[in-house]
């Protein structure tokens, strides 16, 4: 079991309790937390699950995959600690994880 | 003399089941136009998912027809590539328009970024009270109890009214961006043109419009418009002249055809589903969902064409290098192996957003948000006003395997 933080745009901040092995993504969908569509449905086809990682968090996360950087790169609102949830896989070392969703997913 | 061409059969009238399947020709836009393509497809996904057709009007070709599939080969960018086009017919060099949606990266990633600002959900909450005015004057311009064309009156009218707001486009030449759309996507022979050569004097004055516009806008101050986004931004401003064209095409037919037909498409659903129009009239909070099963269940572009670039296999089949492979999305959208009860309209679908009508991967619609918000204040401000649009005759279809809308829909309104 591990808790992920989910900040909104807002500031609006939300704790889910995720299992190890889903992605942040499940997590997110699974729990109702606003502002992830995850219109492909995991399949890092869409970013529409785009996320921004707290850096305290990056190391952990791990780096962005090929598919990701692909997607992301079509995004104007990319940043260095730009990710997509669903290749974000849950483990007990991300226990206590901080993810800020943006304002809108494309 | 040479041997007699195979002759190109047309497809209408065949039976899906019991016809070989080699023969199996989904680029025929005559079983597109005659509504009779979704047994084609359920055939293909069933007994041959990843289809060869050695022979066709178009050439040989693959089609894909499972949702797995085309999501694989979609996001497969480095060995499906969107060069040199993404449409089933081969053209050649000169008639060739080049468009970022027919560019593999990095260049493809650079302009469209450029101009995806304009539709970005950012810009749409600005878009939103225009968007609702106009929708709303053009529902209280239409003639009750009595028949008219509701393709004409309302789709046509609204896409070409947004489009016109995209581009800041003079409102009254606005079917001009009509006709030009319809001209670059038509095929010789349905109506429109006679032989692509006919598409050089159209689009020829489309090019000299907007480069008028080009000049004004390069000119004057950076704006929210597509034209001025182009002529300012640093991956576009040096454009070639058939280049700029080819992406004016891109924006107009994407904004154009697309959601048109999304729009005839709900109302025509929602007549042959009087239960799902029931449920519609006593809960329009579900609009948001019945959006993306409208566009789900129109699959308004019915495929997508990428060029294999290295041998690779797909769903145990050998594909090529230089073999053209189509993505069926209006196939894939009716996949029973994703897609929960694919042939049911539904518009509290649950994960209605799963579709492939936008296509996945890079070239993933752009002006998705921008398309769902128009169908969603336009069935908003259709609910206040009318009980039914009621579909009075036989919708006519557009000829093509590409864009699959309709021509006309006959409809008669029943105020509240």
């Amino acid at each position: 079991m591990a808790k992920i933080h989910f900040i909104e745009h807002n500031g609006t901040e939300r704790v889910v309790e995720a299992q190890p092995g889903e992605s942040v993504m499940e997590a997110a969908i699974g729990n109702g937390i606003p502002g992830i569509d995850a219109d492909c449905g995991g399949a890092c086809a869409c970013a529409t699950c785009h996320v921004f990682v707290d850096e305290k968090w990056l190391d952990k996360v791990g780096p962005v995959q090929d598919c990701e950087d692909g997607m992301l790169s079509v995004s104007n609102d990319r940043r260095p600690n730009s990710r997509l949830a669903c290749q974000i896989q849950v483990s007990d070392e991300l226990d206590g994880l901080v993810v800020t969703t943006p304002e809108f997913q494309f | 003399m040479n041997a007699p061409k195979r002759k190109v059969w047309s497809m209408v009238g065949r039976d899906p089941e019991t016809m070989p399947l080699e023969e199996i020709d989904l680029s025929h836009p005559g079983i597109w136009r005659a509504n009779e393509y979704l047994p084609f497809l359920a055939r293909l996904r069933r007994d041959d998912p990843v289809h060869y057709c050695p022979e066709s009007a178009v050439g040989p070709y693959w089609s894909v027809t499972k949702y797995k599939d085309i999501v694989q080969v979609d996001t497969s960018h480095n060995i499906f590539s969107s060069e040199p086009t993404i449409g089933i017919v081969d053209i050649t060099e000169e008639h060739n328009l080049p468009m970022f949606i027919a560019m593999d990266p990095p260049k493809h990633d650079v302009q469209r970024r450029t101009v995806q600002g304009v539709v970005a959900p950012q810009n749409l909450k600005n878009l939103e009270p225009i968007i609702r005015e106009r929708v709303c004057s053009i529902l209280d311009s239409l003639p009750l109890n009595e028949e008219f064309d509701w393709v004409e009156r309302v789709s046509i009218e609204l896409t070409t009214q947004m489009l016109a707001t995209l581009f800041d486009f003079p409102f009254d030449d606005r079917r001009k961006l009509t006709y030009w759309s319809d001209v670059a996507t038509a095929i010789p022979g349905g109506g429109v043109i006679d032989s692509y050569e006919d598409r050089a004097e159209p689009l020829g004055e489309c090019l000299d419009y907007f480069t008028r516009l080009w000049n004004e806008r390069v000119n004057s101050e950076p704006r929210n418009d597509l034209i001025s986004m182009l002529a300012h931004g640093e991956s576009t401003r040096n454009m070639p002249p058939h280049e700029f064209l080819g992406n004016i095409i891109l924006l107009i037919v994407g904004g154009n055809d697309t959601t048109r037909n999304s729009i005839s498409g709900g109302v025509l659903a929602l007549n042959e589903n009087p239960e799902e129009y029931q449920k519609l009239r006593d809960n329009p909070a579900v609009i948001p969902n019945m959006v993306s099963e409208i566009i789900r269940w129109q699959t308004p572009l019915a495929y997508m064409r990428r060029t294999a670039l290295v041998d690779t296999e797909l769903g145990g089949k050998q594909i090529k290098a230089g073999d053209k492979v189509v993505m069926w999305y209006a196939s894939g959208n009716r996949d029973g192996d994703v897609i929960d009860q694919p042939d049911r309209f539904w518009i509290d679908r649950p994960n209605a957003r799963q579709h492939l009508s936008f296509g996945f991967g890079i070239h993933r619609c752009m002006g998705n948000r921008l398309a769902e918000m128009q169908l969603r204040i336009l069935w908003e401000e259709i609910l206040k006003r009318f009980h039914t649009v009621e579909v009075v005759g036989e919708p006519e279809r557009t000829y093509s395997s590409f864009v699959k809308g309709y021509v006309k829909l006959p409809v008669r309104l029943h105020p509240l």
